[in-house]
């Protein structure tokens, strides 16, 4: 398929380190004692427990319910015992804890009564959509968005296109390139069942052209399916971030998605491949989202490679197993290296949204301090969304938010491109991500004063209130008094008059 | 000479009874300063200002009775938008009030709590569940932080403790913090 001129602006030509990790298939990673599981690995609300400790249970069972509209339920990766439901430490850039439910493992790998569909085309779409929540299937590029909803477009928005994201543009990963080389066959099968769901015509695989070996094993899976439609394979030139969302459909059709709003807004949805399988997995053999491919690369480690992981498998284990140098001071960083973050110890979970397990060698080299910005505009030139990362810097810096809110800050897609070209080595990305978390901060604590005056004046309205009617009740109470004595005066007159004197 | 003036005479009447017309139906219910002050202003209804809540507060500052330097809860940020918004000069934080703290939530402590419910009528914003003789509780959600229920509580039960961490309500650090000036 033809490759359109017109594309985002900005990005970055990075070298590829994918030959790293590309070059063995993938492996099934070795089955762990322990799982942790992060109760809260999706966007949304976090999913309520539904299992007690002590409690037995099979491969695939649920064991955390959706909580709410925007939240997938989260199920056992393997047979075994609930040991424990506490707080955790899990692989967040806070290095914080959350509630986690522990597995112990019982070794056998017993599966629970699968309820797999032999033909889809049985299902709607309600029910398509209903099995793909009930699988815990969340977006699997790193964002972790709960897909059903993605695959349920309102009534006012007709989707057109489906852009399949097979671009991977970040250096270093390669579990999408491994999972469309080796199950073409089923991301396409996946595929077909978003289609129905979807209700599009048209279908494009992105993939890199960093990647021809991916590219033609996707057009081969393609032919071999005759149920597939319109779906062809686009080849876009290697450039950071196109596998951003925003990016990639500016990059597949030319179309720019507005500020602040989604693709869907231009009549696009895009699903990455990994979610594409899941999905292919939850329909045909009923199995929920227990495992992903994980890449383990990087420079500490002797044999990169693959794994198909269970969710909760520490990632010491992978780093075992794959031969890890890793000493005290290196790095352990999760995702790539341009949008990841550091893990401070190597004994958490892999988590649904972990596609990359990333190891550094700390170099010899002091950080760079930054330097005063010279105003080169570099930045700007990098930046995929045409921001104006110093604009938003110097804003930043004095702590003006709403100024930085002008100038779009909530647009800026966090890639680091600008970091990354700064000559004066300022950590630009650092300064968005605070000041994105900061407003935000502010911005609830506004909604929440303003609650507290709500809520402060109804209950000076209801004191008010109840004050009234108490001197309501006073007051007919002295009323009905009043009339009592009357009357009885009234009798007594009355009698006076009625007896002779 | 006598047109123009007669003119101009009924030109003034017109457009005097336009305005006048102008400002009996589209009176400006209430003051919209005060409005303006009290959106400003954190909500707490603590009464560190040493008014009865913050419209009270808002109120007098309208009136230029106060300064604007009052309000510990909402800190310096209150005091600049403040200034920003009255075109005042920026003032420190008046020490008597109080000093700028982080914000904290009221709990009570149900094994110590005797069901006297006077915190409940000391809560500006209804934050505090219970019943005479029965034990309270305070629903976090709602609590502003004012230190209202401290001083009624006969038996001390009830402490001030600073929200816990999480991954919810975490944040990523500024990174001025974390460096040495840039010159």
């Amino acid at each position: 398929m033809k490759y359109p001129h017109d594309t985002f602006p900005g990005g970055l030509k990075l070298a590829g380190h994918k030959a790293i990790s590309n070059q063995q298939t993938i492996q099934e990673a070795p089955l762990s004692k322990h799982f942790v599981l992060p109760l809260h690995q999706h966007i949304g609300e976090a999913s309520l427990p539904n299992v007690e400790v002590g409690d037995k249970v099979l491969k695939g069972q649920k064991i955390a319910s959706a909580q709410d509209y925007v939240s997938v339920p989260l199920h056992a990766p393997t047979s075994g015992t609930i040991i424990d439901i506490s707080e955790q430490p899990i692989p967040h850039p806070s290095g914080l804890s959350a509630p986690c439910i522990t597995l112990e493992a019982d070794g056998k790998d017993e599966w629970i009564n699968l309820d797999p569909v032999a033909d889809f085309t049985t299902l709607s779409e309600h029910e398509i959509r209903q099995r793909i929540r009930d699988a815990g299937i969340v977006g699997l590029g790193g964002a972790g968005f709960p897909s059903f909803i993605k695959l349920n477009p309102h009534t006012h928005h007709h989707v057109e296109t489906l852009i399949i994201n097979g671009i991977e543009c970040e250096p270093y990963i390669t579990c999408d390139d491994m999972l469309m080389r080796e199950r073409a066959d089923k991301i396409i099968a996946g595929i077909v069942i978003i289609r129905r769901a979807l209700r599009v015509k048209q279908c494009i695989i992105a993939i890199e052209d960093n990647k021809p070996e991916a590219a033609t094993a996707m057009q081969q899976a393609i032919e071999n399916r005759s149920d597939i439609g319109d779906t062809d394979v686009m080849v876009i030139p290697t450039r950071y971030p196109a596998g951003s969302e925003k990016q990639l459909v500016q990059a597949v059709t030319g179309k720019t998605v507005p500020s602040g709003g989604l693709p869907l807004d231009v009549s696009i949805v895009c699903h990455n491949v990994g979610t594409c399988y899941a999905i292919a997995q939850a329909i045909f053999h009923g199995e929920p989202l227990i495992s992903r491919i994980v890449t383990v690369t990087g420079e500490a480690v002797d044999k990169p490679r693959n794994f198909e992981t269970l969710i909760g498998t520490p990632i010491n284990l992978l780093l075992e197993h794959c031969g890890s140098k890793l000493s005290e001071d290196d790095h352990l960083i999760m995702g790539g290296p341009m949008m990841g973050f550091e893990l401070l110890r190597y004994d958490l979970p892999v988590i649904k949204t972990c596609n990359c397990v990333l190891t550094r060698i700390s170099s010899s080299k002091p950080k760079p301090q930054p330097l005063p910005c010279i105003r080169c505009g570099d930045c700007a030139v990098a930046c995929p969304v045409s921001l104006l990362p110093q604009q938003l810097y110097w804003y930043t810096r004095a702590n003006d938010l709403e100024k930085a809110r002008d100038y779009n800050l909530f647009d800026c897609i966090e890639c680091g491109c600008c970091s990354y070209v700064c000559p004066s080595e300022i950590p630009l990305v650092q300064y968005f991500r605070y000041a994105k978390t900061e407003a935000m901060t502010i911005e609830a604590e506004k909604r929440k004063s303003e609650h507290a005056r709500d809520r402060y004046d109804t209950r000076l309205a209801r004191i008010a209130l109840e004050k009234e009617e108490k001197a309501e009740r006073q007051r007919q109470r002295k009323a009905a008094l009043a009339a009592s004595k009357k009357a009885a005066e009234a009798e007594k007159q009355a009698e006076q008059q009625d007896t002779p004197t | 000479m006598l047109i123009a003036i007669l003119s101009f005479a009924a030109l003034a009447l017109i457009l005097g009874l336009v305005l006048g017309f102008a400002a009996i139906y589209f009176k400006v219910e209430g003051d919209p300063v005060v409005e303006q002050i009290d959106k400003l202003l954190p909500q707490t209804q603590c009464g560190q200002c040493s008014f009865a809540g913050c419209r009270p507060y808002a109120e007098a500052i309208a009136a230029n009775e106060v300064d604007i330097n009052r309000c510990p809860p909402g800190g310096e940020a209150t005091i600049h938008a403040l200034a920003d918004l009255l075109d005042r000069e920026p003032v420190e934080l008046d020490e008597e009030c109080g000093v700028e703290a982080i914000t904290t939530l009221a709990v009570i402590d149900e094994e110590r709590c005797i069901g006297c419910t006077l915190c409940i009528q000391a809560c500006p914003v209804d934050a505090i569940l219970g019943a005479a003789k029965q034990m309270h509780t305070v629903i976090s959600d709602e609590c502003t932080g004012c230190d209202l229920c401290l001083e009624p509580c006969p038996v001390d039960c009830i402490d001030m403790v600073a929200e816990p961490l999480s991954t919810q309500n975490w944040g990523w650090q500024n990174p001025v913090l974390s460096q040495e000036p840039v010159p």
